[in-house]
């Protein structure tokens, strides 16, 4: 059942899934979940960009132009906060619409330009992973690879900026620049998988297996394997299902594998899961009843 | 005639979104619009599951009750101790998923795909009319209609209530305000305002309408009736403009309505004077020529 392309696109999703729940918890830890999004969304018009001034779909090209625009978003999400007084919430709301709009609009272009219908662009919105070409798979893969490798070697560092940055900076770490590399990261990750998940759902990705991570444990170690092992799992799915089942996009399919995952740790996982947790709430009332009718004894 | 009906689509569009927008940014919950405008689709689809059919009514009805959900759970993940960010982005992505599955497995050959819901056809909105009271206007116009005379009787009855909820919601705790069926009604009119729109425009557009108009508006004003006006007055004008220059480079017209909307921010951002960008760079370069002067 699994030939050769099938393999590939495995381990493709496999290893996408690791770096997005690598990187997705430091995005999470720096409550940055929501710029991820907006990156997301604005891949589209770096995309279309790519391909109206190339006439390529060569992968690299498009994954090129998809990260100039989602750097240009969140940096110019950074600017406006900075620069007046919208609240953050605000700013990546603005932001995410309008460079899709602008996508959308990049699109129809395309689109009408003839040799525009068999480009696939349109695919980029919610992904196929099941058909993607080895080569792509190829570039996918190294990417993610670079992410990953890139998590472990900063891994300190990041932690130390995240929980303690005064602390970070007082010991001559580049608190900035790591954190502008956090970015980075996380706009490379998203562009490693706009093709395969699509440029709506890829923010899933970064924020479902992260958030459900969290739920396990309260080490930053142990959520990162977590949420890459959550990542991974839900990609394998994911990519299975959609390939077993045609005519289902991937993106959909893998973000509601992650979804599966998070309602099983939201409800079952040990002392922050809900379940644990009403536990403990009903024992600590009993116990305080108990404590009560003895002090009215 | 045609042309006619689309622009006014649009300005509706302008104009309810404005309204509706002023107190997202207010009230900082412009992500959760983000997030329903996403879920409004799953809504519809389990609407169109349920009875069948097509109709305003129940879109209407699945809209509303799927934006409930979203603040629901959204609000039920904050509290169960994942921050507001994260909780957004769990509940709107899984949603989200959840409709688009659900079209291309129940729903694929009915009209209703996930590029229409995501981009709207308002060309077409002139083509599909119904008729009440004697008049024949298009469905998309009537919805407007109906979901602004609903938004515009809400602010009308809760003005003051509103804008108390908004900006000390501890005070009015303390006065028996009911804040938190303010929060839910409030965004029931999110919900309904979406679908509203959405079927002329789409979900993307509809973000775009609701956050940038009123957030061009809250750089503009300084009173909330001063914002309201500029929002809708912005919301009409992106989409006026968006229209004529979709046809001129015959794009998407929904698709320019957002980009409009960026440019119109973009020029109050930049250029508006005294808070203006430009303008403060200038300031910050007069300090530093006078500074060796003081010195």
């Amino acid at each position: 059942m699994l030939t050769g392309n099938l393999l590939w696109v495995l381990i493709g999703a496999i290893l996408l899934g690791i770096a997005a729940g690598l990187n997705g918890t430091f995005a999470f830890l720096q409550k940055q979940s929501l710029v991820g999004d907006a990156a997301a969304h604005a891949a589209l018009p770096g995309i279309a960009i790519a391909y109206l001034v190339t006439q390529q779909k060569d992968l690299p090209i498009l994954m090129l132009g998809a990260a100039i625009t989602s750097a240009l978003a969140v940096y110019m999400i950074q600017w406006i906060v900075g620069n007046s007084k919208l609240k953050a919430d605000a700013a990546i709301g603005f932001v995410l619409s309008v460079f899709f709009g602008i996508g959308i609009v990049l699109l129809t272009i395309v689109n009408q330009s003839g040799t525009g219908n068999q480009s696939g662009l349109n695919d980029f919105i919610f992904g196929k992973a099941a058909t993607m070409a080895k080569s792509d798979l190829v570039w996918l893969s190294s990417s993610a690879l670079l992410i990953i490798l890139m998590c472990l070697l900063f891994f300190k560092e990041w932690k130390l900026m995240i929980f303690d940055p005064i602390f970070a900076k007082g010991i001559g770490l580049p608190v900035e620049r790591l954190r502008i590399l956090l970015t980075a990261l996380t706009v490379l990750t998203i562009v490693t998988g706009i093709q395969a998940v699509g440029v709506i759902l890829m923010a899933a990705m970064l924020i479902i297996p992260a958030a459900a991570a969290r739920f396990w444990s309260n080490h930053l170690g142990v959520i990162l394997v977590t949420s890459a092992f959550f990542g991974a799992l839900s990609g394998a799915l994911g990519t299975i299902i959609s390939s077993v089942r045609t005519g289902l996009s991937t993106g959909p399919i893998i973000v509601l594998c992650a979804a599966s995952l998070f309602v099983i740790s939201y409800f079952f996982a040990p002392t922050r899961g809900f379940i644990a947790k009403s536990l403990k709430k009903k024992a600590f009332k009993q116990r305080n009843v108990v404590k009560e009718a003895a002090n009215h004894e | 005639m045609n042309e006619f009906w689309v622009l006014l689509t649009g300005s509706l569009v302008g104009i309810t979104c404005g309204l509706t927008g002023v107190f997202l940014i207010l009230r900082k919950t412009a992500m959760i619009a983000d997030a329903i405008s996403h879920t409004v689709l799953f809504g519809i689809v389990v609407a169109f599951m349920v009875t069948q059919s097509l109709s305003g009514f129940w879109m209407l009805v699945g809209a509303a009750i799927a934006g409930l959900l979203t603040t629901f759970l959204v609000q039920l993940l904050q509290s169960g101790g994942l921050q507001e960010d994260a909780a957004i982005g769990v509940v709107f992505t899984s949603l989200f998923a959840l409709g688009v599955l659900f079209i291309t497995l129940f729903a694929g050959n009915v009209h209703l795909d996930v590029e229409h819901v995501l981009m709207g056809e308002i060309a077409f909105v002139p083509w599909d009319t119904w008729d009440i009271l004697g008049f024949s206007m298009p469905k998309a116009v009537w919805m407007l209609l109906i979901v602004l005379v609903f938004n515009l009787l809400f602010l009308v009855f809760f003005y003051k209530e509103m804008k108390l909820t908004t900006f000390d919601p501890v005070f009015a705790l303390s006065i028996g305000l009911p804040i938190v069926a303010m929060h839910y009604s409030y965004m029931t009119l999110v919900s309904l305002t979406t679908v509203a729109a959405f079927d002329s425009v789409g979900a993307v557009l509809v973000v775009a309408m609701l956050i940038g108009p009123a957030a061009t508006a809250y750089l503009m004003s300084k009173s909330v009736i001063g914002m309201i006006v500029w929002s809708m007055a912005f919301g009409v004008m992106a989409a006026i403009t968006g229209y004529y220059l979709a046809k001129l480079w015959n794009t998407s017209i929904a698709g320019m309505m957002a980009a409009m909307i960026g440019v119109l921010f973009m020029l109050v951002f930049l250029f508006k004077p005294h808070d203006g960008w430009i303008w403060k760079v200038f300031k910050r370069m007069k300090i530093k020529d006078t500074e060796p002067n003081i010195l």
